[in-house]
């Protein structure tokens, strides 16, 4: 049992170390799209990682991230107009979100299936409304522009940009796994396979559910408030329904069950609509471009699902069964 | 005054569209437990059908005609072909494929024909009848009315007075034990979601006129009111399905004409908040099944 | 190993896609070499903001073929990159960095939307990459000082405001005006326009792209008797605006803003109840499409037919087509040597002549772009022009005729070097 305990904190260690070492390595060699792109997978990474927790782990569907996300990056983007220094305008865009969490998850935790959908879905298309209602804070569709410190002098923007979303990205992955890998982890997960079950071993089901949803807002604050960094602007339309429903398939296709299904699903937001595009390039047919692209990413979307319904992440290189 | 008969005949007619789209969820979902995220494209791609042989023809009917059989050979196609061989032990695998097939949808309508808008005729006059000079409602409005309660009611047949709808709700709700019963489970799923198509494919024809026209995306922004509307109503309930569409069509027309477009939204997720606080499964929803 | 995958698919895209990035140049300009000069673009291709703007960029492309054809610019053809961006901001910010840091581009030409462009300023400002002629009336684009390789091409809202206005005032003295505007610096800056030169309109909404219903909206100008409904609205709003107030027996003289008012767009959309389009008063800068007559449509017809064949011919074909045109006239006074401040300099130089009914306003200190519209009136079916040219600011300077003829095309349609 003392095994058990310390082997996996120590494993845990390496594979941080091994993720640092990486993306230094890797910001230090890409060219600066490259870098960027790296940096989006960052970021990315933020939110599919909460939300692997909510929806994975803990059952929860949210179409309402995307909402979460731009409420961390408008947030961050009025701290740092308001010359904030970086470290406490991530703070305040992650309290500010985990607190609009937990609200959504109040109330998220009366509700199942469709009707959890439907009530995060309103949530998903409010947001601009709600730009365009207080205007005055947060000038309609046109958005914020995001005043960031320059990048210490030796360091390029692009590289600046990676570091602080793999910063972000890593830091959310170490705690999240410490988070679910105790008792805490267990409840959520009895919460997800039987309610009945987990409130007659002691759990309380909406205590838990709503805990989930904090914690994933949090994720998607820091998440946005990184997209800020990344676009150095902020408007309604960069977080529109798609963006939500994009998350969810994220996930859904990573691999719910567990966190590396997240790092999959992170990675596909950014790599699938680009390569459907790059397969598409120089094919200059009328009314193709853009549209085939669409098509082909819809398309493996659906052939992924039907190949491995567990996600990229529970495939597994199939064995010769020992007879 | 007549401001307000003039909002409330406007909500009124906007929600009638909402209803009636909304009703489409109802059917899957009662006929096949899942929300159906792939219902709005599948509907824009049969009006396309259809306004095309319109067009082609010159008879309104004869493209509504197409629209509709094409919405349920779509269904029964879909269901055939790409749903019934997604694993179901997670309901989000299906959300994800629907959403799959709304983008492959709406890319090859796009590239099929363009990213344009094209006019969606209407069969009657859209002009509204006016009463002391406060318009109310059209001819078109009425016979979206005349449709949506058409479907009502004969879904509500179908479901409780045949021994069809029986088999489908008993193959939704408990396929192993209705397969044990000699049902055949399959069969019903094809059928459910050919229904529900066949009655998206309709909401569509009576929707996309009211609206900027056809378009790959037209569908999208009504999805999510009808969405809305049968949460609102209870997802197990055509009835509520109605009254949940033509509640979102008045507050949304209210809080429009009163407190301007952009508050609609948010007056929207506050009717969420509060009937679902309220009542967790919807309006018309008949208690909880289980308690612990 | 399974948690190391994916990190390992990372390292593997990038290796494979990090090579690809090129545009080597010989001249030590990006995007420039002895033979090519790569331009890129983000437009809506698809999604609900792709109809008739997904027309612009090709139209544009096909004007460039067709100088390519007659041997290009200074000897160097243009190779034009579209990236669809689906007018959504987040990935307005990835397509440019791709154009800019991957492809290379020497400039960004026509990128299309104030919500989507403004958010990428300061980036192509960082790199240093000419910014011209952005698709959209937004005022933030004439911002020399903090801006300086950033260019409008179209009229912007409050100048068009003022110049329907001026219409309102003079051809419809008397009469109850009201606005219906899009709830953005669309419908803000239109609708300020309109109050400098008419005072406060008697009753003003708004409506949201995400709700296509005007209802509510247009049953309050009818009950508050409205005469001339002024609309800052987009074509598909256009329709629907005309269509309501038809619906509910309100027949008030519509002044659409250009944007919004083109006829082929809206009788389309309109199918069957296109003739509600009758009488509509707008403006324009560019030659109508529909004036087979006008010298500039021939030309562009012409390119048109021969490299962007099955395509409708429409004005956002004459909007691209002049945008293309506009930057072969830049790209020819910056001269053989071309280089990034070059043609930034060769812009603010200004005095361009080309299909349009005023003079564009380029100077050191001034990025915008048109200044100044002619009327416009749908009669007998057909959208035309009448009456003079205006030119004014957008601030309170007053609204004056512009009466000179514009310039006629050269006979190969290609600009000549200046």
């Amino acid at each position: 049992m003392a095994l058990r305990l310390t082997k996996p904190r120590r494993v845990t260690g390496v594979w941080a170390l091994a993720g640092v070492t990486l993306i230094l390595v890797l910001t230090l060699t890409l060219p600066p799209f490259r870098t960027y792109q790296l940096a989006t997978v960052g970021a990315y990474l933020c939110v599919t990682a909460g939300l692997t927790v909510l929806t994975g782990l803990n059952g929860q569907l949210s179409l309402g991230h995307g909402a979460l996300m731009a409420t961390g990056a408008y947030t961050f983007a009025l701290c740092c107009n308001a010359g904030w220094p970086l470290t406490l305008a991530f703070a305040a865009a992650v309290l500010l979100t985990t607190a609009a969490g937990a609200v959504i998850g109040l109330a998220a935790a009366r509700l199942r299936g469709p009707y959890l959908a439907g009530l995060t879905l309103a949530v998903a298309v409010v947001v601009p409304a709600i730009t365009s209602t207080f205007d005055g804070t947060f000038n309609s569709d046109q958005g914020l522009p995001v005043a960031l410190e320059p990048p210490p002098a030796t360091v390029t923007v692009e590289q600046w940009q990676a570091w602080l979303a793999w910063g972000g990205a890593l830091i959310t992955m170490l705690l999240l796994t410490l988070v679910i890998r105790g008792r805490f982890g267990r409840e959520l997960r009895a919460v997800r396979d039987d309610e009945t079950a987990a409130r007659l071993a002691g759990v309380s089901v909406a205590r838990t559910q709503v805990l989930a949803f904090v914690i994933s807002a949090a994720c998607a604050g820091l998440g946005g408030a990184l997209f800020a960094v990344l676009s150095q602007s902020v408007s309604p339309g960069a977080f529109p329904l798609s963006l939500s429903l994009f998350l969810v398939m994220a996930v859904v296709i990573g691999g719910l069950g567990r966190l590396a299904g997240a790092v999959w699903g992170a990675v596909l937001l950014v790599a699938l609509p680009a390569l459907a595009h790059s397969v598409t390039d120089g094919i200059e047919v009328q009314r193709l471009e853009g549209n085939l692209p669409l098509a082909l990413f819809g398309l493996t979307l659906v052939a992924v699902m039907l190949a491995a319904p567990g996600g990229i992440a529970a495939i597994r290189i199939p064995r010769r069964r020992k007879a | 005054m007549d401001r307000f008969v003039y909002l409330t005949f406007d909500g009124l007619s906007r929600g009638a569209v909402f209803a009636a789209f909304a009703l489409a969820l109802v059917l899957i979902w009662r006929a096949t437990r899942i929300v159906n995220f792939a219902q709005g494209a599948m509907a824009v791609a049969t009006a396309y059908a259809g306004f095309s042989v319109s067009s082609a023809t010159g008879s309104y009917w004869l493209g509504f005609a197409v629209a509709i059989v094409t919405g349920l050979a779509l269904g029964a196609v879909t269901e055939r072909v790409v749903m019934r061989f997604v694993d179901h032990s997670s309901h989000l695998n299906g959300v994800v494929v629907a959403l799959g097939l709304v983008l492959v949808i709406q890319g090859g309508l796009g590239m099929i024909y363009g990213n344009e808008y094209r006019p969606a005729a209407a069969p009657f006059s859209r002009d509204a009848f006016t009463v002391g000079g406060v318009a109310l409602l059209s001819r078109f409005d009425l016979f979206v009315f005349a449709a949506v309660g058409a479907v009502c009611v004969l879904l509500a047949l179908l479901f409780t007075r045949t021994a069809v709808g029986l088999r489908m709700r008993a193959a939704a709700f408990a396929p192993d034990v209705a397969r044990l019963l000699g049902v055949h489970v399959g069969g019903m799923l094809t059928l459910g979601w050919a229904l529900a198509a066949g009655v998206g494919s309709l909401a569509g024809m009576l929707v996309l006129p009211t609206e900027l026209g056809l378009h790959p995306n037209a569908m999208d922004v009504v999805f999510v009111s009808a969405f809305t509307a049968a949460v609102v109503g209870g997802l197990d309930s055509a009835p509520g399905s109605v009254a949940g569409g033509l509640v979102v069509g008045l507050i949304v027309s209210y809080v429009s004409g009163y407190l301007g477009a952009t508050v609609a939204p948010i007056a929207v997720l506050v009717l969420l908040v509060v009937v679902l606080l309220g009542r967790p499964g919807g309006l018309f929803s008949r208690g909880k099944a289980r308690t612990v | 190993m399974k948690r190391l995958l994916p990190l390992l698919m990372v390292v593997t895209l990038a290796a494979a896609c990090s090579d690809s990035g090129g545009g080597g140049s010989s001249s030590g300009t990006p995007g420039v070499t002895d033979s090519e000069i790569l331009v890129g673009t983000h437009m809506p291709l698809t999604g609900p903001a792709a109809a008739g703007y997904s027309k612009i960029a090709p139209a544009s492309k096909a004007y460039f073929d067709f100088v390519n054809a007659a041997g290009g610019v200074h000897g160097r053809k243009i190779t034009y990159k579209i990236m669809d961006d689906t007018y959504n901001p987040a990935t307005t910010q990835q397509v440019v960095r791709e154009l800019v840091l991957q492809d290379k581009v020497f400039a960004i030409l026509n990128g299309l939307g104030t919500p989507t462009h403004t958010g990428v300023l300061d980036f192509l400002k960082t790199n240093r990459v000419p910014d011209l002629f952005v698709a959209s009336g937004s005022r933030s684009w004439d911002q020399p000082d903090k801006y300086p390789g950033t260019f409008g091409f179209n009229v912007d809202y409050t100048v068009e405001g003022k110049i329907l206005g001026t219409y309102i005032k003079n051809e419809q003295a008397g009469k109850k005006v009201c606005f219906l505007g899009q709830d953005d610096d669309f419908g803000r800056d239109a609708l300020a326009g309109y109050e400098k030169i008419l005072g406060p309109v008697a009753a003003k909404q708004s409506y949201v792209t995400s709700n296509p219903n005007v209802g509510p909206q247009m049953g309050a100008l009818k009950q508050a008797g409205c005469q001339v409904v002024a609309l800052a609205t987009v074509p598909g709003f256009t329709a629907l605006s005309l269509g309501t107030a038809a619906k509910i027996g309100f027949k008030p003289q519509f002044v659409v803003s250009q944007v919004g008012a083109d006829l082929t767009t809206l009788s389309k959309q309109l199918g069957p109840a296109a003739a509600l389009t009758e009488g509509l008063v707008s403006a324009n800068y560019l030659p109508l499409a529909t004036d087979t007559a006008n010298p500039w449509i021939q030309l562009f017809k012409k390119a048109h037919d021969q490299y962007n064949p099955g395509a409708e011919f429409d004005n956002n074909t004459v909007y691209g087509m002049s945008v293309a045109y506009l930057f072969v006239q830049s790209l020819l006074a910056a001269g053989q040597d071309l280089t990034r401040d070059g043609l930034i300099g060769a812009v603010e130089k200004g005095g361009f002549q080309g299909p349009g009914l005023v003079p564009l306003r380029f100077s050191a200190d001034d990025h915008s772009g048109y200044g100044g519209e002619q009327l416009s009136r749908v009669q007998g079916g057909k959208q035309a022009y009448f009456g003079t040219a205006y030119e004014t600011d957008s601030e309170d300077g007053p609204v004056n005729a512009y009466t000179s003829a514009p310039a006629a095309p050269p006979a190969n349609g290609i600009p000549a070097a200046s």
